[in-house]
């Protein structure tokens, strides 16, 4: 049972911002309920509003602009990022990230946004987006703002949001031709679990050289942890699999991992290591074909 | 204070009035008597309350009614056409013994339907991720992965059901003419999770 709370579908977002402004610390705003609910039954959450974006136009597209960055909507289900044919095809980890979140039943419900503004360390869906140094668009009850989303995470369910406002949607800018990007993750229940541990990479090449080189960690830190010094072992040389090996060691150690019921944290030390091996061949191949493809 | 919604459920339209705190699994069940949505877990990590919502599978006890107002809701008990009949998934269920206690059947029977509706003929792969988000903790996976395979085949077919005694008795066989998969189930093979493949990793 959940508590008894008010719960409301406004139709515009400035509504929607006037409302959770007006409830201060009793309200909470709600895309597709999927991780909020749980909480609410649980009784780790008891707002006294719900303010739920559903009814709200527009809040559920997938747009790519002139330039071809990629818009996310606050309201788009997991499942539209993971069926989108664009999206699969220019950037099929954030596809497959999507993809790869919970259960088919909770991906036509839960939302991208959403998932980044729960703000779990193991957001399946953040360290592809940190790697592709997106954004965040912020709407308030007075202002619109965006934000890297590098800015966004602050703690374990803890964001850059203040009081009445509401993240729009998450846009990541168009990737260099020959790149690559990749998302590895574990769980112990497949992929329903919430991941255990995830390692994102990306890597872009020019010349045969890794010109710019990303990793990022989920579930190793307080929050999805992008390592610029796993990065500079590859990036301005040539790629070697000795490189990608020192790399992951650089990934596991600049990790603060925690003990819990999915995994120790010397487990996760361990296999934070593996993922971002993993994540960076699989990049760098990626890379690679898309380099052949473009040349 | 009472919101009124309009809910279409399995072809009819009900106006009701609910607290808004209410799931669409408390109203299917507490309000139109329609108990075969099941919960088991009421986080949206057993399937067991999974119904179609315009077109696509949810779980019902993560879902607000006041989200469904105006929507299309399909719960089991929509599921087979009028009369005795059952629907081709449930008679594979009842026929393959894809049933023990039968709390998580319903569920299962609708994350069933939503992949059939979009994935006529899956790999055997395809039927264990389509029912993945849908828990057995009597741990019967494999005849209901037969189940649904078997299914498709009739569903395939046309026949909508294997129309007598003595066919589709056993999955891959019972799929007759749709060149079904023999599904790989190897003499010792521990029948595990629908997703337990590679780990993801």
């Amino acid at each position: 049972m959940l508590p008894h709370i008010e719960y409301l579908l406004p139709e515009t977002l400035e509504e929607a911002c006037r409302l959770l402004a007006e409830a201060g610390d009793g309200g909470v705003v709600m895309a597709g309920g999927t991780d909020l609910l749980v909480k609410m039954k649980a009784g780790g959450v008891v707002p006294r509003l719900v303010v739920a974006l559903g009814r709200v136009p527009g809040l559920d597209r997938i747009a790519f602009s002139e330039q071809g960055d990629v818009s996310i909507g606050a309201t788009t289900r997991l499942a539209d990022v993971a069926g989108n044919e664009r999206i699969a095809y220019e950037l099929p980890a954030v596809a497959e990230a999507a993809a790869d979140t919970a259960t088919p039943q909770i991906r036509n419900m839960g939302t991208v946004v959403g998932n980044l503004c729960n703000a779990a360390p193991s957001a399946d869906n953040a360290p592809c987006l940190l790697a592709l140094e997106g954004s965040v668009s912020i709407q308030g009850p007075s202002s619109l703002r965006e934000l890297p989303l590098a800015e966004f995470f602050k703690g374990p369910g803890l964001t850059a949001l203040s009081c009445g406002e509401i993240v729009t949607r998450v846009v990541v800018p168009k990737v260099g031709r020959a790149s690559g990007l990749s998302y590895r993750s574990l769980s112990a229940r497949g992929r329903v679990d919430i991941a255990a541990a995830g390692a994102a990479a990306l890597v872009e090449l020019a010349d045969g050289v890794c010109c710019k080189v990303r990793v990022v960690l989920g579930g190793v830190a307080p929050v999805p942890l992008p390592v610029p010094e796993a990065a500079q072992v590859l990036e301005g040389t040539e790629p070697a699999a000795d490189r990608i090996v020192a790399a992951a060691a650089r990934a596991a150690a600049a990790c603060t991992p925690i003990s819990d019921v999915r995994a120790s944290a010397e487990y996760r030390r361990h296999v934070v290591e593996v993922l971002t091996r993993r994540a960076l061949a699989q990049a760098l191949e990626r890379a690679q074909a898309n380099a052949g493809r473009a040349s | 204070m009472k919101v009124p919604i309009s809910l279409t459920v399995n072809g009819d339209t009900y106006d009701l009035a609910v607290d808004p705190w209410r799931t669409l699994a408390e109203v299917l069940r507490e309000d139109l008597g329609l108990t075969g949505t099941k919960v088991g877990c009421g986080h949206g990590d057993c399937g067991a309350c999974t119904v179609i919502l315009d077109g696509r599978p949810v779980v019902s006890c993560l879902t607000m009614a006041m989200d469904a107002n105006g929507r299309q809701v399909l719960t089991v008990e929509g599921l087979a056409p009028a009369g005795d009949e059952l629907h081709p998934i449930q008679k594979a269920f009842v026929e393959g013994a894809a049933i023990q206690c039968g709390f998580c059947t319903p569920g299962m029977e609708m994350s069933a339907y939503a992949l059939l509706q979009a994935n006529p003929q899956p790999s055997e792969e395809e039927i264990r991720k389509g029912l993945s988000g849908n828990l057995c903790r009597c741990t019967g996976y494999n005849k209901i992965i037969e189940a649904v395979n078997t299914a498709a085949g009739w569903m395939v077919e046309g026949a909508g059901g294997p129309g007598g005694r003595g066919t589709g008795s056993s999955a891959g066989e019972g799929a007759g003419g749709r060149g079904a998969v023999p599904l790989g189930n190897a003499p010792g093979c521990k029948d595990g999770p629908a997703d337990a493949g590679e780990g993801g990793a």
